[in-house]
């Protein structure tokens, strides 16, 4: 429980920083980008508009300390500010419009990833030698050279555009998004293959790498010798006594591998213009909707930090030198 | 010495291979020939030399853009501007993440738990997105590119040294260090430092593949300097004038093989320094040398196994 405990107060930590770094990012770079901003939309912009943006960048009259304490309050209540490319409209209320299909497409596709990347490794280690133990690793390195972003731009011109074998784009066929059926559901899983194709293709390598020298590592262990000695069946000694020590180093670097696949996934999904925050995080850069960037790099950074809780939380359940309160 | 030992066995070891040597040349080429740019180029890779979106010919070796300019100089010309930014960076997270781990190596103490906290933190945010919210603030250019991966690169390298170096301080050699009475810094610099450096070679390997990707990234949102050719660059126009839709293929395949050729030659060389300092990596492969027929899975001492 104390392994908990002080895993959440770290990730407490980690979003304050988060969200520190967000406030005195426009105040404190040199240039100062926030008169730029509101000179930009001066003209475009009524006043009421117009001060609610010097507000939000700190071009009143108030001290540091007060707009900051004002910030910390506006996020508390999730209000991330106003995006500049559709005026009125909350950027929240744009992120999470695409919130949804990142979500789908990430855990889908790490999920993935990881478990064939774990199976590969295992199968890999198990065959020492074998054709497989000696294609995989390099081919599964070269593909782990490719920018996300640019399999998926061949991946889409090959599957999408020459062979036509998937929709180009979008997350459902319909104007709106489908009903809860099977058709519908089928509708949006189809749609979903060829991104989350590309971001597994891109991060198998890792995974399987990683697993087959943590499973070469645990079979020249001593108790594999006598569970092999003492008659166990192959495949027990693979599965309840290889396998399940050697997933742990995997699983340590699920949590850290989350935050990178995400940033690949918000490329990928610009590719195949999946309607995700990759999608929203375009918009920003090419309007240079700066509270738009803002927001994102916050919501996407909290709820990183979310799933590297829940990764730590299930890490204490494979590992039992965790449970007993012991460092792992 | 030491370094120099690692370094020179690393040579006689990994020459033999043919991963290295392959990892090797395509390097070469591509640096070499963005090295000579300048000389080799055909066309200047910023103006309009041919029609739009031409397929590959004797003209046009790589094709033409959908502006009209030249794929084969604008590939020349983007590898320099690439590589040397992500070199420089490489350097500098490498230095950073040196410095940290050193400090805390050397201070140990609160020093120590400090640095390792911010390393933590840093290592836990996703770094896309915070490398977008400092690129749109700060003007764009090859300074700014550099800055910005710098700040955002080096955590998991501080981490890493640190973690060696902590290793390595548990070594009798240290302890004698330390009962000879030599100084602190000595002792980190003499004694810790050179001893690390397969490690620091093998993570500024990827340092470089680091930093020509996320360039390559940025670079492609559109964060980029709009007037530099880099590889990132082209793969940001061919998407914004539908090179993918108008199967342009030419446009995108040329810089993003580019990236993948570089990252995967530098890899090939890295996954080969990586098994030297992984015996059990070699295992087999001296096994067999040894005439040992493997029948198990498990690795258990061989001659036993088998006698």
């Amino acid at each position: 429980m104390l392994y908990i405990a002080k895993r959440l107060a770290f990730y407490l930590l980690a979003a304050f920083v988060a969200i520190t770094v967000n406030f005195f990012l426009p105040r404190l770079t040199p240039g100062d980008p926030a008169s730029t901003i509101v000179a930009t939309y001066s003209t475009t912009l009524n006043e009421a508009s117009l001060n609610a943006l010097k507000a939000a960048y700190g071009l009143t009259n108030e001290p540091l300390w007060s707009q900051y304490v004002t910030y910390l309050g506006n996020i508390l209540h999730g209000d991330f500010g106003r995006s500049l490319s559709n005026f009125p409209a909350p950027v929240t209320a744009i992120i999470s419009a695409g919130f949804g299909w990142s979500i789908l497409l990430g855990l889908t596709s790490v999920l993935l990833s990881f478990v064939l990347g774990s199976a590969l490794g295992a199968l890999a280690a198990w065959r020492r030698g074998g054709l497989f133990d000696k294609l995989a690793p390099p081919v599964l390195l070269f593909l782990g050279s490719f920018p996300y972003f640019f399999l998926a731009l061949l991946l889409f011109y090959l599957f999408c555009f020459k062979l036509q074998w998937f929709p180009m784009g979008n997350a459902y066929s319909s104007v709106n998004p489908p009903p809860f059926t099977l058709n519908g559901i089928g509708d949006v899983l189809f749609h979903l293959i060829a991104p989350a194709f590309t971001i597994v293709l891109v991060s198998l390598g890792p995974w399987t790498l990683n697993m087959r020298n943590a499973m070469i590592g645990v079979l020249s262990e001593d108790y594999l010798t006598l569970a092999e000695a003492k008659g166990l069946k192959p495949r027990r000694v693979l599965f309840s006594h290889a396998v399940r020590t050697a997933l742990l180093p995997n699983v340590t670097a699920l949590g850290a591998a989350i935050g990178g696949v995400f940033s690949g996934q918000l490329l990928t999904e610009i590719v195949f213009t999946y309607p995700g925050l990759g999608y929203s995080l375009m918009r920003a850069v090419s309007s240079v909707d700066y509270p738009l960037m803002q927001a994102l790099f916050l919501i996407i950074t909290l709820s990183v930090l979310v799933a590297n809780f829940v990764v730590d939380t299930v890490y204490v359940l494979l590992d039992p030198r965790v449970r007993t309160g012991q460092e792992a | 010495m030491a370094l120099y030992d690692t370094l020179a066995s690393a040579r006689r070891k990994a020459f033999g291979s043919i991963p290295v040597t392959v990892g090797a040349v395509i390097l070469l080429i591509l640096v070499g020939s963005s090295a000579l740019a300048q000389w080799i180029a055909p066309y200047n890779p910023k103006r309009a030399t041919g029609g739009i979106n031409e397929f590959p010919s004797l003209k046009h070796l790589f094709g033409t853009t959908g502006q009209g300019q030249d794929v084969l100089s604008q590939f020349l010309y983007g590898g320099q501007n690439t590589l040397w930014i992500a070199f420089t960076i490489a350097v500098l997270t490498t230095l950073l993440a040196l410095i940290v781990a050193l400090t805390a190596a050397y201070f140990r103490g609160w020093v120590d738990d400090v640095l390792t906290l911010v390393t933590n933190v840093f290592l836990v945010i996703p770094s896309l997105p915070l490398i977008v919210v400092l690129a749109a603030f700060l003007p764009p250019g090859p300074l700014t590119m550099i800055a910005v991966l710098t700040i955002t690169g080096w955590a998991f390298g501080a981490r890493l040294f640190r973690s060696q170096a902590l290793s390595l301080r548990e070594r009798e050699f240290i302890a004698a260090a330390e009962d000879v009475g030599e100084r602190r810094w000595r002792i980190v610099a003499i004694e810790l430092l050179p001893n690390m450096g397969s490690v620091v070679a093998a993570y500024f390997v990827n340092q470089v593949i680091f930093a020509i990707t996320a360039q390559a990234s940025l670079e492609f949102l559109g964060l980029g300097d709009g007037g530099q050719v880099t590889w990132g660059s082209m793969l940001f126009w061919a998407q914004n004038t539908s090179a993918l839709i108008r199967g342009a293929w030419w446009t995108f395949v040329v810089p993003g093989m580019a990236i993948a050729l570089t990252a995967f030659s530098l890899a090939l060389i890295n996954n080969a320094v990586d098994e030297l300092g992984n015996p059990r990596l070699r295992a087999d492969r001296l096994l067999r040398r040894a005439g040992v027929r493997k029948s198990s899975a498990s690795l258990m001492t061989p001659v036993k196994r088998n006698a």
